[in-house]
């Protein structure tokens, strides 16, 4: 049976004014992948999501998202942005945050939730497991707990694919590992792709794992191979030398480390 | 002896408020200072919570200086100045909120350059055109007491605006005022109605600027909500609170400006900038009590 290819981006090139961040980058994910994208400060993960995201426009090649272009598809990405400490200011309830999981682009459709709305909302709740907290104000929930209110607002769209931006940068480590554990069932049903700089997090959940430094190198392998740690050797070196869980290096890697 | 200077001080404060009521029946113009207080309050509380959220009180307080630049050409030319304050920013929020959606970094600079331009071409045209100008005055420093009939009218229209406004678009105005790139994501029309909230700030500048003059119309704006912000905990209470708080403040302005024979727009942000501060005071006391 044929995959269906939810993201495939194709030759593309992009950045800003002077200043190109990505190069020849060529990327399929497909329907039940769980890709998780590693990479350094500054080599092009910000920019590679605005672009699949149609938020960037490329200079060169092509985006598509569902078979449709970025800007179409987009509405079928359950976009997880990194979570800003400068919106703790904000006056709004988790259940407020979570709805806007519901928007629709008719804003005459926004007056009101519908009974379905409601009823997504609430199972996207529970799935986080934080139906509990949906009166409460954002500004009294831990890093942890944002960010489940940040991942049930992108359930509650009902996506095809879930887009994790750094999902565990304001998250401790055991809630961390939790956050992980409900990714991993999410995967039954939805496709996610995780961009991080924190591989030893990522590389014991994804299925797969690529590397983004000004261009991508992503072969659907769930292991780091020699073409990725040149390509991107700032990031992943030094992780190397922490030790990484066994089943991520490369097998010719792991033979050595034995002789 | 302490005890009975307060309650003399209680004493005349009851009979000045007493006056103050008699008078705001007695009298069309302190009718209508109070109407006004009360439509601008509603129409200031709500834009001014959007304006508070989105970070663009600055923006605000370019389209209210632009508007200058209306004022003093409809001036020149005989026309209403209300009308060309009402074209001005209109044109001033549109013009402003497309160089914020395209240029985001800079967008200060460029606003404040709008702003000056505004203020300078009122400013020249009002030198330009013969005659008294007292009028011009009650632009700059607000003129509570002299508001019209017809000033009125359009406050009343503007506070109406902007309530179906907010009522339509709740939901999204709230999103796009929470996290812009996701509303984007959900591909919501989000600068048609980025620009559309800039409008409805435009308008609300211009009738406020009737009340305490186009320098304090900021302080209108941001006032009620940051106090509301404070203790309130979602938009649309913040929105409501913000309105109760401007009408507290504009009718204990008011009262203290007719006791005291002041001028009610400076007066009326004073009393909202000392609730501010005490606010603020309260609030950091009970949090660092618990």
């Amino acid at each position: 049976m044929v995959k269906q290819t939810v993201i495939e981006l194709e030759d593309v090139w992009a950045g800003y004014e002077s200043d190109r961040v990505l190069e020849s980058v060529n990327f399929k994910m497909e329907a039940g992948d769980y890709v998780g994208l590693i990479g350094p400060n500054g080599g092009g993960k910000t920019t590679l999501i605005k672009v699949i995201l149609g938020l960037l426009k490329p200079e060169r090649g092509t985006v598509r998202v569902m078979g449709l272009s970025a800007e179409k598809g987009r509405h079928f990405i359950g976009y997880v942005p990194q979570i800003q400490q400068d919106d703790k200011a904000f006056p709004i309830r988790v259940w407020d945050v979570v709805s806007m999981g519901r928007l629709k682009p008719n804003l005459l459709q926004n007056l009101l939730l519908s009974e379905v709305d409601k009823a997504a909302i609430e199972r996207s709740l529970r799935q986080m497991d934080i139906l509990d907290l949906a009166k409460r104000p954002i500004n009294e929930l831990s890093g942890g707990q944002r960010q489940r209110v940040t991942i049930a607002r992108a359930l509650a769209s009902d996506p095809k694919i879930l887009l994790l931006d750094e999902p565990t940068s304001s998250v401790d480590s055991r809630s961390s590992s939790q956050l992980y554990d409900l990714l991993a069932e999410l995967n039954q049903t939805i496709s996610i792709l995780l961009i991080s700089h924190d591989l030893t997090a990522i590389s014991t959940y994804v299925k797969t794992i690529g590397c983004v430094n000004r261009r991508l190198v992503y072969s659907g392998q769930k292991e780091i191979t020699t073409e990725m740690l040149e390509t991107a050797y700032d990031c992943p070196i030094d992780l190397v030398a922490h030790g990484l869980p066994h089943r991520v290096l490369p097998h010719h890697y792991e033979e050595n480390n034995h002789d | 002896m302490g005890c009975l200077t307060e309650s003399c001080l209680i004493i005349t404060k009851k009979i000045t408020m007493i006056e103050f009521f008699q008078n705001v029946f007695a009298y069309e113009f302190m009718r209508n200072a109070l109407f006004a207080s009360l439509l601008v309050g509603v129409a200031c509380g709500v834009i001014g919570t959007l304006v508070v959220l989105n970070r663009i009180v600055f923006l605000g307080g370019g389209i209210a200086h632009a508007a200058y630049g209306g004022i003093g050409l409809a001036y020149y030319f005989g026309q209403d100045p209300l009308l060309g304050a009402i074209f001005f920013s209109i044109l001033s929020s549109l013009g402003m909120g497309a160089v914020h959606l395209r240029t985001k970094a800079r967008s200060d600079t460029l606003i404040g350059v709008m702003w000056s331009i505004g203020m300078a071409v009122g400013i020249i045209f009002v030198s330009l055109t013969p005659g008294f100008k007292a009028d011009l005055m009650s632009y700059l420093f607000g003129s509570l007491l002299a508001v019209s009939a017809e000033d009125l009218r359009v406050m009343a229209i503007v506070a109406l605006l902007v309530i179906v406004f907010v009522s339509l678009f709740f939901r999204s105005l709230q999103a796009i005022s929470f996290d812009e790139t996701f509303s984007t994501v959900r591909n919501l029309p989000v600068e048609a109605l980025y620009l559309l909230m800039l409008l409805m700030i435009g308008l609300t500048v211009v009738v406020a600027m009737r009340v305490v003059g186009l320098i304090l119309v900021i302080a209108m704006l941001t006032i009620p909500p940051a106090v509301a912000n404070l203790f309130w905990k979602d938009m649309k209470g913040m929105m409501l609170l913000s309105v109760g708080l401007g009408w507290l403040f504009s009718f204990v302005g008011l009262a203290a400006a007719f006791a005291l024979n002041l001028q009610a727009g400076p007066v009326i942000i004073l009393v909202a900038s000392v609730s501010y501060i005490l606010a603020a005071a309260i609030k950091k006391l009970t949090a660092h009590a618990s």
